[in-house]
């Protein structure tokens, strides 16, 4: 995978030539007398790429909506916008439709949620591209030749990699990937050749190589049309390699900016070292001492039908897992990594004993995790999963102690009373938490805390293995390495095993003794982990290892 | 698209057949004899015994069963015990009231509670909002018969712009729709103010959706973003309701029929019951069931036509 734009490209702002595109100085946005953004001043010029990043609440995002003019009815922003010489914040509405999509254009998050589902590609890239011709003949400035619209949408379509043979005009957003609907987006952010494009968090919800590719295309758009490319991430592996410069914002402000091999050389402010150093934390697993086998998967394939495509035709069948085996030894920190769609949580589930499968077994300490079309109790007492999200996967009408406690009707004679609260204590007391927040509901912990929550529902009952199903990935970087080191701990302290899911190399790398690779439904490689990442035999492994976004070393220039 | 109406099509015809034997059951085979039923408990045994030959009640249940459900099929209903008139005519003529009422009565509804909806989820907690809001509230709480006898009041009888009841037949079609128009104005505003109320909620729940906001970004205005991308999504709940609708004001006008003495299908419904015509009811329920399911259908079909994941996953 080649990065085109490597770091040694930048593009100083020249103080004495011209004014920066974009321009905001002292931008100041409060809701309901909170401050949000609080001063901020960032320049961008044209072909800069200018990387924002931070933790989440940090204001990344609502710098990106004060320039779009996109801020919630109420936001007040003060301060100056100025775009282009246009001072941004002082325009009525309809001059800020005129230039949305026209002079600066916005990508987000979210691919599989930005297109509307009712309407086709073509419709939604053509619409940029007709609002815009509508509004120039409507204001009677009908200068510049009109833009062949569906043209113009196909040209747009295939330069962001999207071809007519295979994505013509007529295909509607559910029919696409989360890749290819990004790259949509783009085109519709770009069709109009806008000065400014703004990107927030564009790769955040994308598998690692579609990530690498998203971003070569959006420096390709930069150096060939001379744009200016905000890009708004929590990753500084991501911007590492593209950014001209880095701002690092913190709680509203820009606590550090500059041109980013300095920045990273530097690091004045110790709140970005803090993050660098989160970013490449690697938590400390201690010994490993191999022992007999926990987790056995033989031979194991699963099916899904598929919707008939004729009639009475008989149901096609898709494999998502296809004849895996491995051991998990007792004591083992094992990883499991893939791209969506590889069968990682199909096989996550068939693991759990919540689905049969339809050839092989899976042994717990000998014994099968699925017997008779049930889970096996005596099985699942012994193993344990969390969850991604911290938010949604408690219920928030319990209070702590039932919520960590749920896993106790495994057991055959749970503890009660006095045992039940020393329990509990035990549990939140490893985790970092204090007994008293046994009381507490849900909503009074941040994202982190819930995390340790989690964890504690998993420990309670003091089970041999825990799967963790990308338990990591909705965290910030600090909050990260902080779970992280508690999971390492946890395992040192009770002896625990780990499945540890992910499609994020870094993660897997910092917290894994093994890992197994997973592509298609099948186990293409495994082995230790740092030499399985250090020197990966499969072509998928080194794709993998390849498009992962790495930071560059301390110190290095 | 094709196998998806095939397949929706197909379940139409499933679900009918199992409705025809479920009424069936209830009506004829139930325990009780439909014939001492139909005439009460005073009837002399020979009547008795006369009406249940006239009713073929003498055959097995199967057989019975498929005589009824192929005289519908050719357009054969069995004639009315009370009337002596075939069934088919009864209903013909009843159903020339309220199927125009119900569509007239579905449309009104439909153009009052489009533009409130819109109106109240575009500016979300503004007056415009607060003030579509109260008056839905109150349309739904108002009883409609009571309404109707406002309109009444204030139209027939002292504007004297419509006639207070009664229906002139089609000869005249003005005159026809203008007996309509009271009854469907009552008819549509309780539903009205429903739908009012779904559209708002619908379109609020779409303009909070991350395509929208990609919209904004595109230059569309909030306007411009609820129209082009917010209303055609919004209209999956809304088309739900629509279809609850057709079928209740179809079968569902009996207290407005009264009111402006209408001969509508409520009105037969009612009268065969009380005169225990078992023919007539058992035939206008499956005909009422019909019309559901058929308006079902039609839904499913618009679903499709709505949203275009339908039509790839059926």
């Amino acid at each position: 995978m080649t990065r085109p734009l490597s770091s040694g490209r930048t593009h100083p702002l020249d103080p004495e030539g011209a004014p920066p595109l974009l321009d905001i100085s002292g931008l100041t946005v409060t809701i309901h007398d909170k401050t949000i953004l609080d001063a901020i001043s960032l320049q961008i010029a044209a072909g800069e790429i200018v990387a924002l990043t931070g933790e989440s609440g940090s204001g990344k995002s609502i710098t990106a909506f004060a320039t779009m003019g996109l801020l919630p009815s109420v936001a007040k922003a003060t301060g100056r916008i100025s775009l282009d010489g246009e001072d941004l914040l002082s325009q009525p509405e309809s001059r800020l439709c005129a230039l949305r999509g026209n002079a600066m254009g916005m990508i987000f998050q979210e691919p599989m949620t930005a297109l509307n589902p009712v309407q086709t590609i073509g419709a939604q890239v053509m619409e940029t591209i007709l609002i815009h011709a509508d509004a120039t003949r409507a204001a009677g400035e009908d200068a510049r030749p009109p833009i062949r619209a569906e043209e113009r949408a196909r040209e747009v379509l295939d330069r962001v990699g999207l071809p007519q043979d295979r994505f013509p005009l007529s295909r509607y957003p559910h029919e696409l990937s989360g890749g290819q609907r990004q790259r949509v987006v783009i085109a519709m952010a770009i069709a109009l050749r806008p000065a400014l494009l703004i990107a927030d968090e564009p790769t955040t919800a994308l598998d690692v190589t579609t990530q690498a590719q998203i971003l070569d295309l959006l420096g390709e758009l930069v150096r060939e049309d001379g744009m200016a490319l905000m890009m708004i991430t929590h990753d500084l592996a991501v911007v590492s390699d593209m950014a001209d410069r880095i701002a690092v914002m913190r709680k509203g402000e820009i606590v550090e900016q500059g041109p980013t091999a300095t920045l990273f050389a530097q690091m004045r402010h110790p709140y970005t070292r803090a993050l660098f150093e989160a970013s490449r934390h690697k938590a400390d697993l201690g010994q490993t001492r191999p022992e007999n086998t926990l987790l056995r998967v033989e031979g194991v394939s699963r099916d899904y039908a598929l919707p008939r495509t004729k009639l009475f035709a008989p149901r096609a069948h898709f494999r998502a897992v296809d004849r895996v085996s491995f051991d998990i030894r007792r004591g083992e920190r094992v990883g499991l990594v893939g791209e969506s769609g590889c069968g990682k949580s199909t096989l996550t589930r068939a693991i759990l004993g919540l689905e049969a499968v339809a050839e092989g077994r899976i042994t717990l300490d000998g014994e099968p995790v699925f017997t008779e079309g049930h889970p096996n109790l005596a099985v699942r007492r012994k193993m344990q999963v969390v969850f991604q999200d911290p938010y949604g996967s408690f219920n928030p009408r319990h209070r702590v102690d039932r919520l960590i406690t749920e896993p106790f009707h495994l057991l055959p004679d749970p503890p009660k009373g006095a045992a039940r609260t020393q329990a509990i204590a035990d549990a939140l007391t490893a985790v970092g938490l204090q007994p008293g927040d046994a009381g507490k509901y849900i909503h009074a912990f941040s994202g982190g805390q819930r995390q340790r929550i989690a964890i504690a529902r998993a420990l309670i009952i003091r089970p041999e293995l825990i799967v963790f199903d990308e338990a990591v990935s909705a965290l910030d970087v600090r909050v990260r390495a902080q779970i992280l080191d508690l999971m390492a701990q946890l395992s040192r302290d009770y002896g625990l095993t780990y499945l540890f899911i992910s499609h994020d190399l870094s993660v897997v790398r910092s917290i894994t003794d093994r890992v197994l690779v997973m592509r298609a439904g099948r186990i293409v490689e495994q082995g230790v982990t740092t030499e399985v990442f250090d020197t990966p035999a499969h072509a998928y492994t080194r794709a993998l290892v390849a498009a992962a976004p790495t930071l560059p070393e301390e110190g290095a220039s | 698209m094709l196998r998806y109406a095939l397949k929706r099509l197909a379940s139409l015809i499933v679900s009918l057949a199992v409705a025809s034997v479920v009424i069936f059951l209830v009506v004829e085979v139930a325990p009780g004899d439909p014939a001492s039923f139909m005439l009460g408990i005073n009837a002399r045994p020979d009547t008795v015994a006369a009406l249940r030959a006239e009713l073929g009640l003498d055959a097995s249940p199967l057989q019975r069963y498929l005589a009824w459900v192929g005289g519908m099929l050719t357009g054969d209903f069995g004639t009315s015990y009370t009337y002596r008139t075939p069934v088919s005519e009864m209903i013909g003529d009843r159903l020339w009231i309220s199927l125009p009422l119900a569509i007239y009565a579905l449309t009104l509804s439909t153009l009052i509670a489009f533009p409130a909806g819109i109106l109240a989820a575009s500016r979300r907690g503004s007056p415009r909002d607060i003030g579509v809001m109260a008056a839905t509230q109150l349309g739904v709480a108002i009883p409609n018969f009571w309404f109707a006898m406002l309109l009444v009041l204030l139209f027939a009888i002292n504007l004297r712009w419509f006639s207070a009841g009664g229906f002139p037949g089609w000869d005249n079609p003005f005159q026809a729709m203008k007996a309509l128009t009271l009854p469907a104005i009552a008819l549509a505003l309780p539903q009205a103010a429903i739908l009012a109320r779904v559209m708002r909620s619908a379109l609020i729940d779409i303009l909070s959706e991350d395509f929208i906001r990609t919209a904004r970004a595109k230059g569309l205005t909030r306007g411009q973003a609820l129209r082009r991308h917010g209303l055609r999504n919004a209209l999956i709940p809304v088309l739900t309701i629509i279809g609850l609708q057709f079928s209740f004001l179809l079968a569902g006008a009996i207290i407005i029929e009264q009111v402006f003495f209408l001969p509508g299908l409520g009105r037969l419904i009612f009268q065969s019951i009380t005169q225990r015509d078992l023919i007539v009811v058992e035939s206008v329920v499956m005909l009422l069931v019909f019309a559901v399911i058929l308006v079902n259908f039609l839904v499913d079909l618009a679903y499709a036509a709505v949203d275009p994941r339908l039509r790839t996953r059926a």
